[in-house]
């Protein structure tokens, strides 16, 4: 089961608590866990990654086990900890502006 | 007896103000969407519990929300938990899907448009800035987004499609943004023409379509502007809103970037009426409800300052068409204001003695019972105000 923290806006949004839980299946990538959670929510998609080219939105960022990963590939499969479920997904919304 | 319902969005979520026509005593209801930016937020002529509303994000984009009950509860319309709908296994959700039409032969943009060193620049959507629900079909609406171009939903806000014969329009790959973007701000539904649309866009200019939206031409004749390299050219004008009255659909209002314009020919041709206003900038324009030669706008200091004069807030009014304007200040702070009333910040109600509104950037939204001889603010402190429309009920 992988862990995934959401941002307040996104949270709100999606209706959802502060931690969300997602099945996806082996391998575990940043792809697969993001189509899982836009698969549960779909008023997200969009607000994660561009509709169109399935980019990050420049004011949001990847982290997992205390690492960057928001210019990895979105391929490759994340730390074992993170798909075990011992570690969570987060997505980090930019601290900035009024 | 009848009520208004003003629609409030601001900086930081949307408001929902109701009052019966007295307009004495208000319930405010809101923030809904707290801490999103609410660009506009309109209701349908043909079911005035069914509104729209534009929820935007420099983080996470763009929503669109869709009351039944008159802003008591929302939804994002074609985002919520709903089976596969592709081979892909993903549920449908595009409620805020706004992509641009490409070349049905090469799958590639249709064009570019010009970035602000004058090299070209591709489209890339940003935000809805503008809602307009048809006359007739609570489920049809158009949005203006930028960069600018036209988009339409047929079945109230789940899917959207673009009208790209707008942006596919020969001066397309000409547009330019202005400082604040290139958005298209203002769509006018021609009452008496279903097939006429009038639209503007910052810092394009005005245009036309007569057939539904297909194809599309220019309307910007007589307008002068005196900051591009041709001050008659075709296109290239700040536009900053339009105006019509229902009645007398072939008679446009504008407030240009410098200069109130008025149209008698359907935008065919413009002619300048700021007359005696003590300044012709601004950005709001409106006409009353029952009175098509009687028009308000709000003149702000420019450029750069976009403030009242001499901090006085003071809209005026027309009762001639333009061209003899009389200021009106009876309520209005006359020291120390230096707010602005950004473009889509104006509305009247249609009651009998007909309300006028405007909201600030300070969080004022002031009403005007009496067609703008007195003022009176309905709130004082909500987030900068950045559109205001208004229902009246029955």
């Amino acid at each position: 089961m992988i862990h995934v923290l959401l941002p307040a806006h996104l949270r709100t949004l999606a209706q959802c608590g502060s931690e969300v839980e997602l099945e996806v299946s082996p391998p575990v990538t940043l792809r697969s866990v993001l189509d899982a959670l836009e698969s549960r929510y779909p008023v997200l998609r969009g607000t994660i990654r561009d509709h169109g080219t399935l980019e990050r939105r420049a004011f949001l960022r990847f982290f997992v086990c205390q690492e960057d990963w928001s210019h990895k590939p979105p391929d490759k499969p994340l730390p074992e900890a993170v798909a075990s479920g011992a570690e969570p997904f987060m997505v980090v919304g930019a601290i900035a502006g009024g | 007896m009848s009520k208004v319902r003003v629609l409030v969005g601001t900086h930081k979520g949307a408001f929902v103000l109701t009052a019966d026509g007295t307009r004495n005593k208000w319930d405010v209801s809101g923030p809904h969407f707290a801490g999103w930016e609410i660009y506009h937020m309109k209701g349908s002529p043909a079911d005035p519990n069914r509104l729209y509303a534009s929820q935007t994000s420099g983080w996470f984009g763009q929503i669109i929300q869709r009351s039944s009950d008159g802003g008591k509860t929302w939804e994002t319309p074609g985002g919520g938990l709903k089976p596969p709908t592709s081979e892909g296994g993903m549920p449908s959700g595009e409620s805020n899907k706004f992509v641009y039409d490409t070349s049905a032969e090469t799958g590639k943009p249709l064009t570019t448009h010009q970035w602000y060193d004058g090299t070209q620049h591709p489209w890339e959507f940003k935000r809805v800035w503008h809602l307009e629900p048809s006359l007739t079909d609570p489920n049809t609406v158009y949005a203006g987004v930028e960069d600018a171009a036209l988009f339409r939903t047929t079945d109230g806000a789940a899917s959207w499609h673009e009208l790209a014969g707008l942006r596919g329009h020969g001066t397309g790959p000409k547009w330019q943004p202005g400082a604040g973007g290139l958005g298209l701000h203002t769509i006018i539904l021609d009452p008496s023409n279903p097939q006429r649309m009038f639209i503007a866009i910052s810092a394009a200019g005005a245009f036309r379509t007569d057939d539904g939206g297909k194809t599309w031409q220019a309307i910007n004749q007589g307008l002068r502007s005196q900051y591009i390299p041709d001050p008659k050219a075709e296109i290239g004008h700040c536009v900053h809103h339009m105006a019509m009255h229902g009645k007398r659909p072939g008679v446009l209002f504008m407030q240009k970037h410098w200069d109130v314009m008025r149209s008698d020919n359907a935008g065919e041709l413009w002619h300048e009426v700021s007359g005696n206003l003590p300044t012709d900038f601004g950005f709001v324009i409106d006409v009353h409800a029952h009175e098509p030669e009687t028009i308000y706008v709000v003149p702000i200091k420019s450029d750069s300052e976009h403030f009242p004069l001499e901090g006085r807030l003071s809209a005026y009014r027309s009762r001639t068409g333009g061209n003899e304007w009389e200021p009106l200040t009876k309520g209005l702070p006359q020291a120390n204001c230096y707010v602005n009333v950004l473009r889509d910040a104006m509305a009247v109600d249609s009651l009998d003695s007909c309300g006028v509104y405007f909201g600030t950037t300070g969080g004022q939204v002031y009403v005007s019972p009496d067609a703008g001889d007195n003022w009176s603010p309905i709130v004082e402190n909500l987030p900068a105000v950045l559109s205001v429309e208004v229902q009246t009920l029955a």
